[in-house]
């Protein structure tokens, strides 16, 4: 108990003695809060990225692509294939008792990025109006849908806020033909934001696909059960397909930049070993210079272990409060940013930068470890200081 | 010659500090130099275009395919040199993961538009008789241990075979350098009519056009001269400058040199603080000596100095070790053999553009004390110890 409170009084009169240090311990705490900043940053990016991917799937609509494809723009699928697919087992049905299924195309054009005004690619998926209603959470917000048979197209949300060009009433020409922007709909964030939608056979038509598609979006009568359609494909030797719930489809597209993760964590901690190297400094610089007080501490009955934990605590105080700001800064700066990188289907996909508080555990995570470290050698040397010794210090 | 010992004493005189303040700086510049490093291999790619190479392109976006009669016809325009077609193969060896940059190319007309690709005069024989060979670059040979006279099976993510295999037999029959150290060795090409003639869809379509033109001031006209000759027809063409293309498609990732550029200058800021901070405090505690040194005469001016010299000696040492470590780190990414990337080079003016930063960084984190050492009265000095 004594030993308890002795710790407590310590911690204390460090912290509070903290001010007479102030340029030494600010280095200390503006140092780890950028490495936590810099770390956050990179995270928030692939962990928006991963959940805008992640968010686009259904549980309730598999996906049928060319096997091997890995990706839609590689997929090619005939129109008799998508016949015998479409009479599978467990395929949700219509009042008239017909599979609810949508024959997709997925093609790219050119667009123009705002951020840097170099063109890319922009998906352009051709789709029925099944197509639409099997998908949930589409709403036109504005203009219109699309009216089928004619060379209108309708852009995803994402479109408008990234690239020029695909503005509500203008008019874009692909190749020959022109077309015209109707409307603007939302998917609640998805990469399905990140595309311009238009009458599938409108599209076939443009890009010479004749009668062919490239996905199958599938309903499915029950949610996340895709075996009647993996036991038909395997047992017909004219279908060389893969099927996935579309939700499984996006979330292992979602671990493209995953790489940032490791690249994150990588810069940030050899960064975090040179903010370790300044904290040691302060701490060091704070032990020298409360070597008096220590002593005075020691001689009148304090243990060394108090001096011990003194010091430990001021460190971990200084980088806690670096990791803090750190993460605020991120938070205020990062969050919510909207960015368009390609993705793994070879367009552009748009997404937003987020934080969590997952992210903001990492964070402190870090800054707790550099404090830690950073605290203990130099507690040490406190713990290990001779009265004596320090008394002369002092004189 | 005296100066200098002192100053050395000075900056040695508290090893533990000397050594956290150096290991700071150290490792910021070795960020810097990796970091630089890779953003010059990105750079490369577009800094080595040829000035005189043109791409032609579907105008709806270069996913989309052209006709290959577009080849003959495009042979008829003045002031080129060559033109050439390329198909890419969307290949994988193994590992879907495992992508190959790998193109179908026609054979006859390949090397005259890209000649930076270096092969022996037998190299080039075995490929022009051998239907199944493949050139790959000396990169992407290594990492999947390929040499010349190997069988390799390569698979397409987009085509597949009149049988519905998406493999292909090929024989390795060169392995290509680059004419410059950070040139791409890292595609593969293979022969157009092997993958013309065994793919199941697509006959006759190309992927895009590569064009020579006689001199690089010609580019405007040979560009207009192909989109106008298909304007108005179901494939029209965009043609643009290699270089503009490389650009536009590193673009597309991201703003890249805006993130690397951050990081650096966050890391900078770091030490710039933590550096800073030191300097100021180990010339506090000199105080005395200071005032000791001008009442045996030393002029300020000649303090101001000895404090400069001791924040730049200390920027130099570190920030050359963290150069020399960067070399080693560069030598060590290339080996892994993991990037797709055109090869690191530590080069020259990353090197001379590190030893100025490193000047600034020793510059401004003297100046501070360097400043109050010079004002030190004597008296103050000597009655602070």
């Amino acid at each position: 108990m004594r030993l308890l409170s002795e710790i407590w009084t310590v911690i204390v009169m460090n912290v509070q003695s903290l001010p007479r240090r102030i340029w030494m311990s600010l280095a200390a705490v503006l140092a780890v809060s950028v490495v936590v900043a810099v770390l956050l940053s990179f995270l928030a990016m692939s962990n928006g990225f991963a959940s805008t991917l992640g968010g686009t799937g259904s549980d309730t609509v598999a996906v049928v692509t060319r096997s091997g494809s890995q990706s839609e723009l590689n997929s090619v699928i005939g129109r008799d294939s998508v016949n015998i697919v479409s009479t599978a087992p467990g395929i949700a049905q219509d009042a008239n008792g017909q599979p609810i299924y949508s024959a997709e195309l997925y093609v790219v054009v050119d667009g123009i990025k705002k951020s840097s005004g170099t063109e890319v690619n922009i998906p352009m998926r051709g789709i029925s109006p099944t197509g639409f209603e099997l998908r949930d959470q589409v709403d036109i917000v504005a203009g219109r849908m699309f009216e089928a048979g004619t060379n209108e197209l309708i852009v995803g949300q994402g479109i408008i806020d990234q690239f020029s060009g695909f503005d509500l009433g203008q008019e874009v020409t692909f190749g020959k033909t022109r077309w015209s922007v109707v409307g603007v709909f939302s998917t609640g964030g998805s990469a399905f934001e990140s595309e311009l939608w238009a009458d599938a056979r409108m599209v076939q038509d443009l890009f010479n696909r004749n009668n062919s598609f490239q996905t199958i979006r599938i309903l499915l009568a029950e949610p996340g059960d895709i075996s009647g359609i993996e036991t038909m494909i395997e047992n017909d030797p004219r279908l060389i397909l893969d099927v996935d719930t579309e939700s499984d489809y996006f979330a292992a597209q979602g671990e493209a930049l995953e790489g940032i993760v490791y690249f994150g964590w990588g810069i940030s901690i050899v960064m975090g070993l040179g903010a370790l190297a300044g904290a040691l400094n302060t701490m060091y610089t704070s032990v020298a210079s409360r070597a008096g007080e220590i002593a005075t501490l020691r001689a009148i009955g304090f243990s060394n272990v108090s001096a011990f934990f003194g010091t430990l605590a001021e460190s971990i105080v200084l980088s806690l409060v670096g990791g803090v700001v750190g993460a605020i800064v991120s938070y205020l700066f990062m969050d919510g940013l909207t960015a368009a990188t390609i993705g793994p289907g070879f367009t552009q996909v748009v997404f937003t930068f987020e934080m969590s508080p997952a992210l903001f555990q990492n964070g402190i995570q870090l800054a707790l470890a550099i404090g830690i470290v950073g605290g203990f050698f130099p507690a040490w040397r406190a713990a290990r200081l001779p009265v004596v010794t320090a008394f002369q210090k002092m004189a | 010659m005296k100066d200098f010992f002192l100053v050395f004493k000075n900056l040695t005189r508290k090893p533990l500090r000397l050594f956290l303040t150096m290991f700071a700086t150290f490792v910021a510049f070795l960020i810097y130099g990796v970091l630089t490093t890779f953003q010059v291999a990105i750079d490369a790619g577009v800094e080595l275009s040829a000035d005189d190479r043109l791409v032609a392109v579907n105008k709806i976006n270069f996913t989309q395919p052209l006709p290959i009669s577009y080849v003959n016809r495009v042979k008829g325009i003045e002031n080129i040199t060559g033109v050439t077609h390329l198909n890419w193969f969307g290949g994988y060896f193994q590992d879907p993961q495992n992508v190959i940059v790998m193109f179908a190319v026609d054979e006859d007309t390949f090397l005259d538009v890209y000649s930076e690709i270096v092969l022996s005069e037998e190299e080039i024989a075995n490929w022009m008789q051998n239907q199944q060979g493949l050139i790959a670059g000396k990169q992407i040979a290594e990492r999947n241990g390929w040499s010349v006279g190997d069988r390799v099976p390569v698979n397409s993510n987009i085509f597949s075979q009149a049988d519905g295999s998406s493999a292909w037999e090929f024989d390795v029959v060169g392995i290509y350098t680059g004419a410059d150290e950070q040139a791409d060795v890292n595609s593969v090409y293979f022969h157009y009519d092997y993958f013309n003639e065994t793919q199941s869809f697509g006959g006759d379509f190309i992927g895009f056009m590569g064009i020579r033109t006689v001199d690089p001031s010609l580019n405007e006209t040979v560009i207009k001269a192909v989109d106008d000759m298909f304007a108005n027809t179901p494939f029209e063409t965009e043609t643009v400058p290699e270089k503009a293309f490389n650009q536009a498609f590193i673009e597309q990732i991201g703003n890249l040199s805006l993130i690397l550029g951050s990081v650096v200058f966050a890391a900078f800021f770091i030490i710039l603080v933590i550096v800073g901070n030191s300097m100021v405090l180990s010339i506090r505690e000199r105080t005395g000596e200071i005032g000791v040194l001008k009442t045996l005469g030393f002029r300020s001016r000649r303090i101001f100095f000895m404090v400069l010299a001791e924040s730049l000696l200390l920027a130099l040492l570190a920030g050359a070790l963290g150069l020399i470590a960067t070399s080693a780190a560069v030598d060590m990414l290339n080996g892994l053999g993991v990037l797709q990337l055109p090869t690191l080079v530590l080069k020259k003016e990353i090197v001379l553009e590190a030893v100025a930063i490193m000047v600034a960084l020793g510059l401004i984190t003297g100046i501070i004390p360097a400043v109050n050492a010079l004002r030190l009265n004597i008296i103050t000095a000597l009655s602070r110890q």
